[in-house]
């Protein structure tokens, strides 16, 4: 089953489920999704539950959180992360808050999900790592599922939850295909990370896009000796710490590998937690690999230069292990 | 459809309402100067935005909804939460930041919340509660409710996008939601000519091709009428209405703008004051035969009572615990 296909069951399953899901977006109806991911929904559950809105993203994040105030759960798309900017204070001042400034009398259940990261040559505006925005908030959960199970189990939890999470998916992983649980029921809870590669000699942190190119580079770098371990968080807020962390004690070394600009990134985070928590057990200092401190680029060659290459990766893991 | 409507002499005056409608200005009025007082004494901190003046709004427009209905304001919701039937006590408990306020002292003056009364919250951002009061007319029509939702908000809204947005929404999906934009001439400092290229706020209904009308907002029969319409219309049709209550606050913007001298004249505000929305509804019961200067005295002091009861709650009220901090900011 492709990861498009995941997030698709994973809707109509919950929607199947409880009749208080309802998906709110821009061409998730008529149009089925400009990324497809709501293929057929409209057909199954009617207008009543798919809704096609106007380009208003502030506007219809705030219906979603006045309708999540009445007991409901929207799942709201952006269709693409990078118009979320528009309803940022509904998602920050709003859906963060509210359960904080109303004593717990509401919390909102509102998913936001939608396609974000590098894309291919869609420029500055298009291709951008925004869960960078909203990971800094309290009150927030925030996932970026890397599988097509993730994509299922992670969106399925995501929709159960009591609380607003940003779920932000990857348009350059739509098409990518995995086993798929079929049970109705599977849940990967928020908050737990994966290891998708066991190894010995240094611990790699990396999702989506970066975490299959990370998977490429520990094959290669296999052959010369070099023993990584991969963890993908999977959930960036709340960050799995122990998982991460337990892991730099038994391989000494960290590289936190992110598509974003560096500055203020997830890696500087997760480094501060590994020295905090496991200084004693570091051979070396964690290493950060990151997007370039630019904004994206149109032009090819300039956009390969921006996003960690796998000979950046290589050489930034050899170091580290040197 | 739209046009500003007169308020038509009403019948006469019943005592009971008139004696409910009095009481609940009057109680609003007093929590507010006592608020002003408990701030001016250090027992209220941060922004403290007063609704002294514009109390016909909330209680003539309350007055004709039903307990069911949605309520959600601005950051001058203390006269809102209070119509709508919140406990004065754990208000000022709130003000006060004491753990039996309503949010347990976590939301503070311009963050009300009270899920038993259905009053969807004080926001502290201009604009940002439009959406959410379309998601609750959204939030009713999904469940096939019959209720409604006021939503209150200043003339500084207007200009927002979301203001738009938001009727745009309501319009286009047809939603139960009053938006009620009390217009004090004022966002903060700036008067509304300076802000608005169209300054008749009720003619943007036409825009949408919604219901708009203005009204006196210093006449709460007039509101009550005016409102009445628009949540009786919203109940049977789902269609929404956007009304202008014109209005004055009698302070200023917040307590660090006590006067609100420095963008108004005095002799304005001065002439305002003889608009008081209290002495007006008061004349009017007495000459109408509904209450007695001697009721107005009575209810003047069962008020008074009240707020000092309030007073004396918030201040018996604990801090809330440490660990209060991290409560609330998820939910299991």
């Amino acid at each position: 089953m492709t990861y498009r296909e995941a997030l698709n069951l994973a809707l109509r399953e919950e929607m199947r489920r409880d009749p208080r899901v309802f998906v709110m977006g821009e061409e998730v109806g008529l149009y089925e999704g400009a990324y497809k991911v709501t293929q057929g929904l409209l057909k199954e559950f009617g207008e009543k539950r798919i809704i096609d809105t106007p380009i208003c993203e502030s506007g219809f994040t705030g219906v979603g959180v006045g309708a999540a105030m009445l007991g409901l759960r929207p799942v709201v798309e952006m269709m693409t992360f990078n118009f979320s900017i528009l309803a940022l204070d509904q998602i920050v001042n709003s859906a963060a808050k509210l359960c904080y400034m109303s004593g717990g009398q509401y919390n909102i259940p509102l998913v936001v999900r939608g396609p974000g990261g590098p894309a291919s040559q869609l420029a500055a505006q298009h291709s951008q790592s925004m869960e960078t925005y909203f990971y800094h908030v309290p009150g927030l959960k925030v996932v970026r599922p890397s599988t097509p199970a993730d994509a299922k189990g992670l969106l399925k939890s995501s929709i159960r939850d009591e609380n607003p999470v940003i779920f932000i998916e990857s348009e350059t992983l739509y098409a990518i295909k995995g086993e798929v649980p079929e049970d109705p029921d599977y849940l990967i809870p928020l908050g737990q990370a994966a290891i998708r590669r066991e190894g010995t000699d240094v611990t790699v942190i990396a999702y989506m896009g970066m975490l299959y190119r990370a998977l490429e580079v520990a094959e290669e770098l296999a052959q010369e000796g070099i023993s990584i371990e991969i963890v993908d968080p999977r959930t960036l807020r709340p960050m799995d710490t122990e998982t991460i962390v337990s892991s730099v004690r038994r391989t000494h070394r960290c590289v936190v590998i992110e598509a974003g600009a560096g500055f203020a990134g997830m890696g500087s985070e997760i480094a501060a937690e590994v020295q905090e928590e496991a200084f004693d057990d570091l051979d070396a200092p964690v290493a950060r690999i990151t997007g370039e401190n630019a904004p994206m680029p149109y032009a090819r060659n300039l956009e390969l230069l921006k996003t960690p290459s796998k000979a950046k990766i290589a050489a930034a893991i050899r170091k580290v292990c040197a | 459809m739209a046009q500003t409507k007169v308020a038509l002499p009403s019948a006469r005056l019943d005592t009971e309402l008139a004696r409910r409608l009095l009481t609940q200005m009057q109680l609003i009025r007093r929590f507010e100067e006592k608020a002003a007082e408990m701030y001016a004494m250090g027992k209220i901190g941060g922004f403290l935005h007063l609704y002294i003046g514009q109390e016909a709004v909330a209680v003539g427009a309350t007055s004709v909804t039903r307990l069911d209905d949605y309520a959600v304001s601005s950051y001058r919701e203390h006269g809102h939460c209070l119509a709508k039937g919140s406990d004065p006590k754990r208000i000022m408990a709130e003000l006060f930041g004491r753990i039996d306020g309503l949010s347990k002292g976590k939301g503070g003056s311009m963050h009300l919340f009270d899920k038993s009364v259905n009053f969807l919250g004080g926001h502290g951002i201009v604009g940002a509660h439009l959406p959410l009061a379309a998601g609750a007319g959204f939030g009713i029509k999904y469940q096939g409710g019959d209720q409604v939702v006021l939503c209150y908000f200043g003339d500084g809204a207007v200009p927002e996008g979301e203001f738009h947005e938001s009727l745009n929404l309501a319009a286009l999906w047809k939603l139960p939601v009053i938006f009620i934009c009390e217009n004090n001439r004022y966002a903060m400092g700036t008067a509304i000519h300076r802000a608005l290229a169209q300054t008749e706020i009720w003619r943007f209904a036409e825009t949408y091709g919604i219901h708009g009308e203005a009204v006196d907002g210093m006449d709460v029969l007039a509101i009550r009428e005016c409102v009445g319409r628009a949540v009786e219309r919203a109940r049977r049709d789902k269609v929404p209405a956007l009304i202008e209550a014109r209005t004055y606050r009698f302070r200023g913007h917040s307590m660090r703008d006590p006067a609100g001298a420095v963008y108004r004249t005095k002799e304005e505000v001065e002439r305002e004051k003889l608009r008081d929305p209290l002495v007006i509804f008061g004349e009017r019961c007495v000459k109408d035969g509904a209450l007695t200067e001697a009721d107005l005295k009575l209810i003047e002091k069962a008020v008074y009572d009240q707020v000092d009861e309030a007073v004396a709650f918030a201040e018996a009220s604990p801090e809330p615990p440490p660990e209060e901090l991290f409560t609330d900011v998820y939910k299991d």
